[in-house]
């Protein structure tokens, strides 16, 4: 009898193509939320490991907040034109615009809350029943415990009390009209191992991961990248310095860290060795302990 | 490097919690802010440390409402293997959760308090990681420093427990005595014990054999999808997508497909832009054949040389995981593998006292219960037993009212 044992990044690899391609093979109408991060570029590359030479069975949905770093969008555009596949975006602004959200006010305001409201408006418009995400369990004790088919109501509430047993690696995917499931394929990956990944598929990021010149202000001891969108006044002082994004989201809510990778492999070096997580330089998760468990209830990723 | 996955099972009380905030910690897997955390917490054990089951905390639905709410899934690695931890809490729905984190597991912790040795929790764990067919298993006696570190009483617990390991049939026990309070054993060799002279419980888990049956006549792939352009340069590319769950397959090897029977032959094994000459348990691949048959999701590649059994009619063990009791009249959909289909449990042979280990000859089948069952299915399903071949040998059942999963098959015997 032989014996073997898959290398990690096969096993991670192999399991996230398997669940993707269970979504193309369960759901009529699903759909891969892609955010421009790093997390949801290395789901488009499993993508298309799992369904070339084929088309993807979905099309990219992107939720635009209109705060986005440039550099994501450009790569977002190029990296659409590359594969021939269907980008859907849907704008914060136009929630804003029809009145179903409203702009935060004062000096730490984000549309990062207001995007749950397009994102579940756009999967209502386009009947998804299935949407791919992104997140990690290693990120967050809420996402720790969310599975990887998570099934959210007509709302997009998860209730982590009705969760549905997830056994060996079959996953349920049978819902009600108007549910929807959350995907979240790299579920079982961490920060670290989508960097190694990244490292060995050579995948191409936005330059913002890498350490680059930017004017950035300190507030509440994170570095945020000066940008017209975030309300500044005269007790913001603008510095010229060295930094990276660890995490991308929005650039109200994203802070960068003082950094001097410039390369991948300098990447891969500081993750292994800091001493802080991924979501330290999340403003998002900083309101309060259940900060995610919050807003994953209330229809959020 | 590889990936070890294993379950803790334990009571709050055991110290599992604690257990598992050891081995994070001295294995400094803890990062600054969540440390940070930590030492701010008001929570300290009664010397004044810091309260490591801090590290394991639940939600805050949990802690409002006082209850815990299934598994969570801990990450961390050294410089030897990748460690996923399945932490399953819980005293109510325990079995469920259990049944669940074990699933896909390759080792099960079975913590034992050495104050009380085995006890009734501890024949109902090891009862469930041996349903769940578990390859390894370590018993960790803990609080050894509440017997004086005592070689004796550690002994007394292993001598009792290999007679319960003998009952519920589990191979490949390891012993190992700690203290997860202390820090004794779990990543640094104790000093309070010179009588021990086996492995630290990290030692064990970063070396321990986890490899997996690549025997060719278990080749099994379910296909998921059919990779099919239908564009003017592919107009015949045709390739099925799966996941080879046990066994391995090779360029130029025989394969039947099931339920149908077809026979073919493998032509190419594909991803993107990568083709292989085998493809192993675990890999996700697409295949080609050599012959144009209709082959759709649901259906299996088997090796032509190890077939699995085909049947309508099943013998299996039942989780029954659901509020709701087991209805024999109604009709469920079963899950097994990509294969969906509906199905009758069509009678309850008897169920297990978890307890006890002993049959009880009741039909009602409620949260928790375990039992044998004779299972009928809508469409033949080809399936391996599961103690040959877990990776075929599971499956769920589905409530097709309520679309929620309210059980775990363990396939024992094709029904003639």
């Amino acid at each position: 009898m032989s014996k073997h044992q898959l290398d990690y990044l096969d096993e991670l690899e192999a399991e996230a193509i398997h669940i993707l391609r269970e979504v193309a093979g369960q759901f009529e109408r699903p759909a891969l939320l892609f955010s421009g991060g790093k997390d949801s570029i290395t789901l488009v590359r499993l993508a298309e490991k799992a369904f070339r030479p084929g088309k993807f069975p979905f099309p990219l949905v992107h939720i635009d907040t209109g705060h986005n770093f440039p550099e994501t969008i450009q790569y977002r555009d190029e990296m659409v034109a590359r594969l021939g596949e269907k980008l859907i975006i849907g704008h914060v602004q136009d929630s804003i615009d029809q009145g179903k959200v409203v702009e935060q006010k004062g000096k730490n305001a984000s549309r990062n809350a207001l995007q749950t409201v397009t994102l579940l408006d756009t999967i209502a418009h386009y009947e998804f029943d299935a949407c791919i995400g992104g997140a990690r369990r290693d990120e967050e004790k809420a996402r720790a415990k969310e599975r990887i088919f998570s099934v959210r109501d007509e709302f997009g509430q998860w209730d982590p009390k009705r969760q549905r047993p997830e056994l060996w690696n079959i996953y349920n995917g049978k819902i009600h009209k108007g549910e929807n499931v959350r995907v979240f394929p790299i579920s079982n990956w961490t920060e670290l191992d989508v960097w190694n990944y990244i490292r060995r598929e050579n995948i191409a990021l936005p330059s913002i991961y890498f350490a680059h010149q930017r004017d950035v202000i300190t507030r509440n001891g994170q570095l945020m990248a000066a940008a017209d969108f975030l309300n500044m006044d005269e007790e913001d002082v603008i510095e010229r310095r060295t930094v990276r994004f660890r995490t991308v989201g929005d650039m109200t809510c994203t802070a960068a860290v003082a950094s001097e990778a410039f390369e991948i492999d300098d990447i891969i070096d500081e993750i292994s060795t800091s001493k802080i997580s991924e979501r330290g330089a999340r403003m998002d998760d900083k309101v309060s302990e259940a900060a995610m468990e919050d807003r994953k209830k209330g229809g959020y990723f | 490097m590889e990936i070890l996955k294993f379950i803790t099972a334990g009571s709050v009380d055991d110290g599992k919690s604690t257990l598992i905030g050891r081995l994070l910690y001295d294995s400094d897997a803890i990062l600054a802010d969540q440390l940070e955390a930590l030492h701010r917490s008001n929570r300290k054990n009664d010397d004044g440390s810091i309260d490591l089951a801090i590290l394991t905390d639940g939600l805050k639905a949990e802690r409002e409402q006082g209850i815990t709410i299934d598994v969570a899934y801990k990450y961390f690695q050294t410089d030897k293997r990748k460690f996923i931890i399945a932490d399953a809490p819980g005293h109510i729905q325990y079995t469920r959760n259990m049944v669940t984190g074990a699933s896909n597991s390759n080792l099960a912790i079975i913590l034992i308090d050495a104050r009380k040795g085995v006890v009734e929790q501890t024949i109902r764990h090891s009862f469930l990681v041996s349903l769940l067919g578990l390859p390894q298993v370590v018993v960790c006696i803990n609080k050894m420093d509440m017997v004086g570190y005592s070689e004796d009483t550690f002994n007394q617990i292993v001598t009792d427990y290999q007679v319960l390991a003998g009952k519920v049939n589990l191979a490949n026990v390891t012993f190992i005595p700690v203290s997860a309070l202390k820090g004794d054993n779990i990543v640094h060799s104790s000093d309070n014990m010179d009588w021990y002279g086996g492995k630290s419980l990290l030692d064990h888990l970063e070396t321990v054999d986890i490899t997996v049956d690549d025997t060719a006549a278990h080749a099994r792939m379910p296909v998921q999808w059919v990779v099919r352009p239908q564009t003017e340069e592919l107009h015949d590319y045709r390739g099925y997508a799966g996941r080879v769950v046990s066994g391995s397959f090779k360029v130029n090897d025989k394969v039947t497909v099931l339920p149908s029977g077809f026979s073919s032959t493998v032509t190419k094994i594909e991803l993107l832009d990568k083709e292989f000459n085998e493809a192993t348990a675990g890999m996700s691949v697409t295949v080609h054949l050599q012959d144009n048959i209709d082959i759709s999701r649901g259906d299996i590649l088997v090796s032509s040389n190890g077939k699995p059994e085909v049947s309508q009619l099943i013998e299996a063990d039942l989780c029954w995981m659901d509020t709701r009791a087991l209805d024999t009249s109604h009709t469920y959909f079963i899950q097994h593998n990509s294969k969906l289909t509906r199905c009758r449990i069509q009678e309850v042979l008897h169920k297990f006292n978890i307890n006890t280990l002993e049959k009880v000859y009741d039909e009602e089948f409620k949260l928790n219960d375990i039992g044998r069952i004779i299972i009928k299915t809508a469409d033949p399903l080809a399936f391996d037993l599961y103690q040959d071949n877990k990776a075929n040998g599971g499956a769920i059942i589905i409530d097709s009212r309520t679309n929620v999963t309210v059980g775990a098959l363990m396939f024992r015997a094709a029904v003639e």
